[in-house]
């Protein structure tokens, strides 16, 4: 089922938490909200499900303004980050409350109760757990039950609220994947929330990367990676290089340096700044050159395939920091130390115009 | 001697319970096995005539009666007090907060008092119940009123903070998974507030059964009536029947400690079958 939200405004108090927002969520999508604490991603999340009201928009399920129903005629399964199982309900009592809470009419046997939701356990592979009380459980067996409780009910949509944020790093790696390859199973129009950018990438269909209550882009993970639209999203996603400069012709001058940059569809002397991934620089050890940033190393960290280098600003950029990831190899090659004076050369750039947005 | 010793975070455990034992002792089985010493005194016939009078007999039922239903109404209203203080925020709450724990800090001679020139006859709310038919002051309606009033502050205390830490994402779950409101209460909340409820409601229970100062002046104290159990003990002590008076106070201490056994039972059964003793 496709969902469709339109001018959702959302105020507390002096603070506006979502401004405008309009999305279009298709069906059987995954698709990932995006974005650090504060920027609205969770109050969309709760507009959508039902359990907040904006204060101007609407919410379309399937094409019908579900605006005005309650969360409880939307027929949407939520899962939240804390769980919210009831701790006085064994594992199956969890999974039947739903089925078992429909009107009189409505509800299947309990013949059929127990059938479907050891149907769901074994979907959500803890079968075994049945009689348990979700204080026996390990958090990411929680998460797990949660989802099955939310999916016994045959939501039309799936709304996760940061699904993962109370689990080790471990245990996420491992239910990240395994939520991917249920989505692939089940098919079912899902919106999940997270601050985290590698849960995002690695899980989603699809992208929406939220900041200050605003959509600042969507994408697939790859899109919204490999062309940030905007400085906060290439700051977000991934760590980065930030050159402070100006427009000189076909390129960028960061105080006594340059940088070549080949599209300049910016005024010249513009004020712009200029990001680079770690990956996409390379260093230059010949004294003679000119071209790229200068920089002294500061720290080598080899102890993978890929080094990473450190690195501090002189001339112009003092007081900047860089990091620079190449090959193991490749630092042998050039024979770098700590201490010593090269040239950072990005082999992309993505450049922005100032405005005050990003630092 | 063995050489493995256990080692505990907060040291002093022989002393706590020595010391608990000691205070036990002192506060309360001391005293009250002197109740069960001199009740002895008397012969078993003669305890046995004592407290089966039938008048007496009819202050049990009206003290264990009243003030089960008493419990059970604070138990009601209490918990929808608590609710109330919890959940929503209106001006005046903390003055209602205060209020709720007068009922312990009044003199229960003034609650009596009070409640009596209220209810009475002539009295601000009397004057309308009485044409009414339903008389107040004086009747066993009476004695419920002044018991529900020293009550009330148990369940309220018990259940608040119960209410305090239990997330309304839960309520948001159910509501999720399509439950009504009342099935939401029915089946998320009340199985989780359940215990402290009936904790409150035993102490209610409990406060009440003892109560005397409030509870003698709306009475009216009318034999077979509305006479409550401890009237009965004080009566035959002003009669210097000391005999007497300790074994019907031997009885109501059986028969209370009896109840009160049987509501924490009830208490553990209700936390181990909702799997928090495990």
């Amino acid at each position: 089922m496709s969902i469709q939200v339109k001018n959702i405004h959302k105020q507390f108090g002096d603070f506006t938490a979502l401004d405008d927002i309009s999305l279009d969520f298709p069906s059987g999508e995954l698709v990932a909200l995006l974005g650090p604490s504060g920027c609205g991603k969770t109050t969309l999340l709760r507009i959508i499900a039902g359990l907040e009201q904006a204060d101007a928009g609407q919410v379309l399920l399937d094409g019908e303004d579900a605006s005005s129903t309650h969360v409880r005629e939307r027929q949407v399964g939520f899962v939240f980050q804390h769980y919210a199982l009831f701790k006085h309900m064994t594992v199956f009592d969890n999974v039947a409350f739903g089925m078992r809470m429909k009107p009189r009419g409505q509800r299947p046997s309990e013949a059929k109760i127990r059938d479907k939701v050891h149907e769901l356990l074994k979907l959500v592979q803890l079968d075994w757990l049945a009689d348990r009380f979700p204080s026996q459980l390990s958090g990411g067996q929680r998460q797990r039950i949660a989802l099955a409780r939310a999916l016994a009910v045959e939501p039309r949509v799936l709304l996760l609220d940061e699904p993962f944020g109370a689990l080790d790093a471990k245990v996420r790696k491992e239910l990240r994947r395994w939520l991917r390859k249920l989505h692939d199973e089940l098919h079912i129009t899902s919106i999940f929330v997270t601050h985290d950018q590698e849960e995002a990438l690695e899980v989603a269909d699809r992208v929406v990367l939220m900041d200050h209550g605003k959509v600042e882009q969507i994408g697939t993970p790859e899109e919204v990676y490999r062309h940030p639209a905007t400085p906060f999203v290439y700051g977000f996603l991934g760590s980065v290089n930030l050159f402070h400069g100006r427009v000189d012709g076909e390129s960028v001058r960061v105080g006594d340096d340059t940088l070549a940059h080949q599209t300049s569809d910016l005024a010249h002397g513009a004020e712009v700044v200029a990001f680079a991934r770690p990956h996409e620089l390379d260093i230059d050890t010949d004294p003679a050159s000119t071209a790229g940033i200068a920089a002294r190393i500061n720290r080598i960290l080899a102890f993978g395939v890929t080094a990473r280098v450190e690195l501090d600003g002189i001339n112009g950029s003092t007081g900047q920091h860089f990091e620079v990831e190449i090959t193991r190899q490749r630092v042998l090659d050039l024979g770098l130390t700590d201490g010593q004076d090269v040239r950072l050369v990005p082999s992309r750039l993505k450049v922005f115009e100032k405005d005050g947005a990003t630092g | 001697m063995s050489t493995v010793k256990s080692f505990r975070v907060l040291p002093g455990f022989n002393l706590t319970l020595g010391y608990t034992l000691g205070y036990l002792s002192l506060l309360i089985l001391i005293p009250l096995s002197a109740v069960f010493l001199k009740t002895a005194e008397l012969g078993w016939d003669e305890f046995v005539a004592v407290v089966t009078a039938p008048q007496v007999v009819a202050t049990y039922k009206l003290s264990f009666g009243a003030s089960l239903l008493a419990a059970a109404i604070n138990a009601v209203f209490g918990l929808m007090l608590a609710w109330a203080l919890v959940r929503y925020s209106f001006p005046g709450k903390k003055i209602v907060d205060a209020l709720v724990d007068l009922p312990f800090a009044l003199p229960t001679a003034v609650a009596g008092i009070a409640l009596t020139a209220l209810y009475a006859k002539n009295g601000w709310l009397g004057q309308y119940l009485e044409p009414l038919g339903i008389k107040v002051a004086f009747t066993p309606l009476g004695v419920l009123v002044a018991l529900v009033f020293i009550g009330l502050p148990f369940v309220v205390r018990t259940v608040q903070p119960i209410l305090e830490d239990l997330d309304t994402e839960l309520e948001e779950a159910a509501a999720s998974l399509g439950a009504q409101r009342w099935q939401t209460f029915r089946h998320v909340i009340l199985p989780i507030l359940l215990p402290a409820l009936l904790t409150g409601f035993a102490l209610a229970f409990a406060r009440a059964v003892g109560e005397y100062g409030s509870v003698i002046f709306i009475a009216g104290n009318l034999p077979y009536v509305s006479e409550i159990t401890p009237l009965m003990i004080i009566t035959k002590l002003e009669q210097y029947d000391y005999r007497g008076a300790t074994a019907i106070a031997s009885v109501m201490l059986l028969f209370s400690f009896a109840l009160l056994l049987i509501i924490n039972g009830l208490q553990a059964w209700t936390a181990k079958r909702t799997g928090r003793d495990r």
